[in-house]
C-alpha cells in the first residue's frame, strides 16, 4: 500500500442511480391553458442525453401562433382568476406545488441529470431541493406583500414572459415562476431547447396541483420561440436568464415599450485567495467555484487570483485535487464532473481552450479517461495568464479556470473589477476586516467570503454592470414582479 | 448717473470648475416675450465625455464617505439655496413664472433637498436585509450606489425637476452628469454655484447646458455611465436613448412624476439607483458546543 501512488489508486466501483422509477413520455406537447396541445406547426425536436447522445424524448417546437395562444391563456387567467384570488389562496397553490415537487424529488433529479448532463450528486442535493424550497419560500410571501413594501400600494404586472437557460433547468424555472405567482402574475415560460424535460415534468405537477388553467403555460422551443414571447404586445414583463449578448438583444427589442425586464446574464467572477487563507479549504473553494456543474454557472469563479507568495503551493495542491475528480457518467454517484450540456457548448469550450493555448497561456488538464460517447471536457486550468487575454475576459461557461497572481489588496481589487461583468466574487482570507474591505469594494452582486457557489431561496442573487439587472431570491426578488404606487 | 449693472456669464460645471464649453459655441434662449435670456453654453459631446470622466473620478471618494457626512453636505446645499432664494426667484420670473409660483418652486426645492438629506443615513437600513439561509452562513444584502448616473433633466422646469432627479442620486452615493433643461437653463447654472459653495466635492455633480437632442445620445451610450434617468421626454428620443443605453446595460428609468407636487419624492427614487449586494460569510460550527443561555 505504502508504495502505491494514492491519486491513481482512488478507484471506486460504479454506483449508478436507477432510472426505473422515472416516467418520461416519448413525445411532449405544449402546456397551454391547462391542456397539452400539439404545436400548430406540427414540428418536434429531439432532446438527447448529452452523456451518451441517446434520444430521451421528442419536444414540441412552439411558433408565434403557439406563443400567442399561451399569452392569451395567461391573460385570461390573469383577468378572470389569478389577480382576483385571495392572496392566501394563491399561496396555498404555490405551497402545494412545492410539496408535490418534494414528493417526486428523486424523479426530478434523475431526469435533470439525464437531460442536462449534470451529476446526480448535484441535481439530487442542490438543484431539486433548492427548486422545491424556492416555491416554498415564495408561497408565504403571497399574502404578506404589504410588509415587503411598506407605505406602497403593491400591484402585480400581468403576464410575465420568462426565458430560462440550460444550466439549471428546473431551478431556473422555480426562480422565475415562484415569485411571479406569489405576486399575482401569470406566466408563459420557455425552457432552453436542450433541457426542456424537467420544466415539462413541472407542468405535469402544476396540472396535478389544480392550479387554474392558464396561470402557468410552458412553451418549448428555440430562440425563435423566445423572440415571440419578447415581442408579444400583451406581455407585461420579460424575465431572462442567459448570455449577455442575447440579454442585450432582448433589452433593445423592448426599448420604448412599457414592458418591464429583469436580466440575469453572464459573468467572469473573480475568486481571490490571500496568503493567510486556509489553503486546503480554499482549494476546495476553487474546485467548487469553477468545476461545479461542469463550469456551466453564470457566477462561476472562473478568474482565480492567488497572492504571489503562495501561488506555487496553491497551484500544486489544486492540480493534485483535480486529479482526484471523477469525470464521467452523471448518474454515477461518485461522479464529480458530468457531461457538457451540448455538442455546441463543448465546441465553444474547446474553441476557448485553443485560444488560451494560442495566447501563450500554460494549460494543465487532468489525465482522466473520458467516456467514448457523449460530450465531456476534463478539468482545465491555465496559468501564466495576462489580464488582457481573451480567456481571462470572456465567459467560457465550462470547466476552464484562468489563474493570475497579485501582491497587494489594491492591485487585486483593480484586477477583479476590471471586467464588464459584475455578477459574483469570492474572497479567501483569515482576516475579517480584510474580508469586509474586499466585499465592499468588489463591484459584484454576490460576494462569498471563505465559501463559493452557495445559493438559498432567501438570498438575493443578481449582477452589477453587464451581468444584468434585478435580483432573484429573497425579499428583493419580489421587486421584479410588482408595480408600486 | 445710473450705475451700469454687471451681467452674469452663464457657464457650465465640470469637475468643480466653471469652464465655458470646449466648443466655444453658445445659444440664446428667449423668455415668453421674446426677449433673450442670456448667452448660454451650447455644450458639445466632448463636454459630456469630460463630465463623465470627472464624475467617475469623484465616485470613489463620494461613495466611500460616511452616510452621515453625505447627509450633512446635502443639508448644506439646502442652507446655501435658502440664502440665495431671491436670485433663484428672480431667474424663475425671468423665465416666465409668476412671483408666487417662483417662490413656491424655490421653497419646494429647498424642502426637497432637506428631505433627501435626511435619507442619506437611513435608506440603507430600510432597504437592507439579513437573509435566514439554511446553511451555516451569515448572509446579508445591502445597497451600494450604481456609480455614474446620467440625468436628463425634466424640460419644463428650471429648478425643481433638476433638484428632484439629482438629489436621490447623490444622496445614495452616486455621482452625476446632468443635462439642464434646454429652454430654461438659468437656474441649473446658478444651482451649480450653490453646489460649489456647499462642500459638495468637485465632480460629484456636473451640469451641462445645451441641446438635449445633441448631448443626450452621447450620455446614453457612454460605456462608463451606469444609469440613465429621464423625465417626460418625447417618445422618439426616449426610445433612441433606451436603445443606446443597452450597449453597457445601463439601468434606465423614465420618471413620469409631476415634480412640482410636494408628494413627488420618495425612497423609490433612491433605491432605483442602488445595486443590491449580497454577502455570504461562514459561521463557525463546532460540534457539541451549543449555546443554552
Amino acid at each position: 500500500m505504502a508504495k502505491q501512488n494514492k491519486t491513481e489508486s482512488w478507484e471506486y466501483a460504479p454506483s449508478l442511480e436507477g432510472t426505473s422509477h422515472i416516467q418520461l413520455k416519448k413525445k411532449y406537447d405544449l402546456f397551454i391553458d391547462g391542456k397539452w396541445v400539439k404545436p400548430t406547426s406540427g414540428k418536434y425536436f429531439s432532446s438527447i442525453n448529452p452523456a451518451n447522445e441517446e434520444l430521451l424524448a421528442e419536444v414540441a417546437h412552439a411558433n408565434e401562433a403557439d406563443v400567442d395562444l399561451a399569452v392569451k391563456a395567461a391573460r385570461k387567467a390573469y383577468n378572470n382568476v389569478w389577480s382576483k384570488m385571495a392572496p392566501l389562496e394563491r399561496a396555498k397553490y404555490i405551497y402545494r406545488i412545492a410539496r408535490l415537487m418534494q414528493e417526486r424529488a428523486r424523479e426530478f433529479a434523475v431526469i435533470e441529470s439525464l437531460d442536462a448532463g449534470k451529476t446526480i450528486r448535484e441535481s439530487r442535493d442542490i438543484d431539486v431541493p433548492l427548486a422545491c424550497n424556492h416555491f416554498f419560500y415564495y408561497a408565504g410571501w403571497a399574502d404578506k406583500l404589504e410588509y415587503a413594501f411598506p407605505n406602497r400600494k403593491v400591484e402585480s404586472l400581468g403576464v410575465a414572459g420568462q426565458i430560462i437557460p440550460w444550466n439549471f433547468p428546473l431551478l431556473m424555472a422555480a426562480w422565475k415562476i415562484a415569485p411571479a405567482l406569489a405576486t399575482g402574475n401569470t406566466v408563459v415560460l420557455k425552457p432552453a431547447e436542450t433541457t426542456s424535460l424537467t420544466a415539462l415534468k413541472l407542468a405535469e405537477i402544476i396540472e396535478e396541483s389544480g392550479l387554474p388553467a392558464g396561470v402557468v403555460n410552458i412553451v418549448t422551443g428555440y430562440g425563435d420561440t423566445g423572440a415571440a414571447i419578447v415581442n408579444h404586445p400583451d406581455v407585461n414583463k420579460i424575465a431572462f436568464t442567459g448570455s449577455t449578448a442575447v440579454g442585450k438583444i432582448i433589452q433593445k427589442a423592448i426599448a420604448g415599450t412599457t414592458k418591464k425586464s429583469t436580466l440575469e446574464l453572464g459573468g467572469k467572477s473573480a475568486n481571490i485567495i490571500f496568503d493567510d487563507a486556509p489553503i486546503d479549504q480554499a482549494v476546495e473553494g476553487i474546485v467548487n467555484g469553477i468545476f461545479f456543474n461542469q463550469g456551466h454557472v453564470c457566477c462561476a469563479g472562473s478568474r482565480l487570483f492567488v497572492q504571489e507568495n503562495i501561488a506555487d503551493k496553491v497551484i500544486r495542491k489544486l492540480k493534485q485535487r483535480m486529479e482526484s475528480l471523477y469525470v464521467g457518467n452523471p448518474l454515477d454517484k461518485n461522479t464529480d464532473i458530468g457531461a457538457i450540456n451540448s455538442k455546441e457548448q463543448l465546441e465553444t469550450i474547446n474553441k476557448y481552450i485553443q485560444i488560451g493555448k494560442n495566447e501563450g497561456a500554460e494549460i494543465y488538464q487532468t489525465k482522466c479517461d473520458l467516456p467514448k460517447k457523449g460530450y465531456y471536457c476534463p478539468p482545465t486550468i491555465f496559468t501564466n495568464v495576462a489580464q488582457s487575454n481573451i480567456i481571462a475576459q470572456e465567459e467560457i461557461f465550462g470547466p476552464v479556470l484562468t489563474i493570475q497572481t497579485f501582491r497587494t489588496v489594491d492591485e487585486v481589487i483593480q484586477k477583479a473589477n476590471n471586467s464588464p461583468y459584475g455578477l459574483a466574487a469570492g474572497v479567501w482570507t483569515d482576516k475579517g476586516s480584510r474580508i469586509f474591505n474586499l466585499t465592499t469594494k468588489l463591484r459584484a452582486g454576490v460576494v462569498w467570503a471563505n465559501t463559493y457557489n452557495k445559493f438559498d431561496p432567501t438570498s438575493p442573487f443578481g449582477g452589477y454592470k453587464e451581468s444584468g439587472f434585478g435580483r432573484e431570491g429573497g425579499l428583493h426578488g419580489l421587486n421584479a414582479y410588482v408595480k408600486l404606487n | 448717473m445710473s450705475r451700469l449693472e454687471i451681467l452674469k456669464t452663464y457657464k457650465i460645471y465640470i469637475g468643480g470648475q466653471f469652464p465655458r464649453t470646449e466648443s466655444g459655441r453658445y445659444y440664446t434662449p428667449f423668455d415668453k416675450k421674446g426677449k433673450p435670456l442670456a448667452n448660454i453654453c451650447l455644450s458639445s459631446r466632448k463636454d459630456v465625455r469630460n463630465a463623465v470622466v470627472a464624475a467617475r473620478k469623484a465616485f470613489g471618494s463620494w461613495s466611500e464617505r460616511s452616510a452621515f457626512n453625505r447627509g450633512q453636505i446635502l443639508y448644506r446645499i439646502a442652507e446655501m439655496l435658502e440664502g440665495r432664494r431671491a436670485q433663484f426667484i428672480d431667474e424663475l420670473i425671468q423665465q416666465g413664472l409668476t412671483k408666487a409660483n417662483a417662490e413656491k418652486e424655490v421653497n419646494l426645492s429647498i424642502d426637497r433637498i432637506v428631505y433627501y438629506a435626511g435619507w442619506c443615513d437611513k435608506f440603507n437600513q430600510v432597504l437592507s436585509s439579513v437573509n435566514p439561509v439554511s446553511s451555516a452562513h451569515f448572509n446579508f444584502s445591502t445597497c451600494e450606489p450604481m456609480g455614474v448616473v446620467g440625468i436628463i433633466s425634466e424640460q419644463t422646469s428650471s429648478l425643481i425637476g433638476l433638484v428632484s432627479m439629482l438629489m436621490p442620486a447623490i444622496c445614495g452615493g452616486n455621482t452625476a452628469v446632468v443635462l439642464a433643461s434646454e429652454k430654461l437653463p438659468l437656474c441649473a447654472v446658478t444651482f451649480a454655484e450653490v453646489l460649489n459653495s456647499s462642500d459638495v466635492p468637485g465632480g460629484v455633480v456636473n451640469i451641462l447646458t445645451g441641446s438635449t437632442s445633441e448631448m443626450a445620445p452621447t450620455l446614453a451610450s457612454h460605456m462608463d455611465v451606469n444609469a440613465l434617468i429621464t423625465s417626460q421626454l418625447d417618445d422618439s428620443l426616449k426610445k433612441n436613448l433606451s436603445v443606446a443605453a443597452v450597449d453597457n446595460l445601463k439601468r434606465n428609468y423614465e420618471f413620469t412624476a409631476d415634480w412640482s407636487k410636494p408628494e413627488s419624492q420618495g425612497l423609490n427614487y433612491i433605491s432605483d439607483l442602488q445595486e443590491i449586494k449580497t454577502t455570504w460569510h461562514p459561521i463557525e460550527n463546532i460540534g457539541g458546543a451549543t449555546s443554552s443561555y
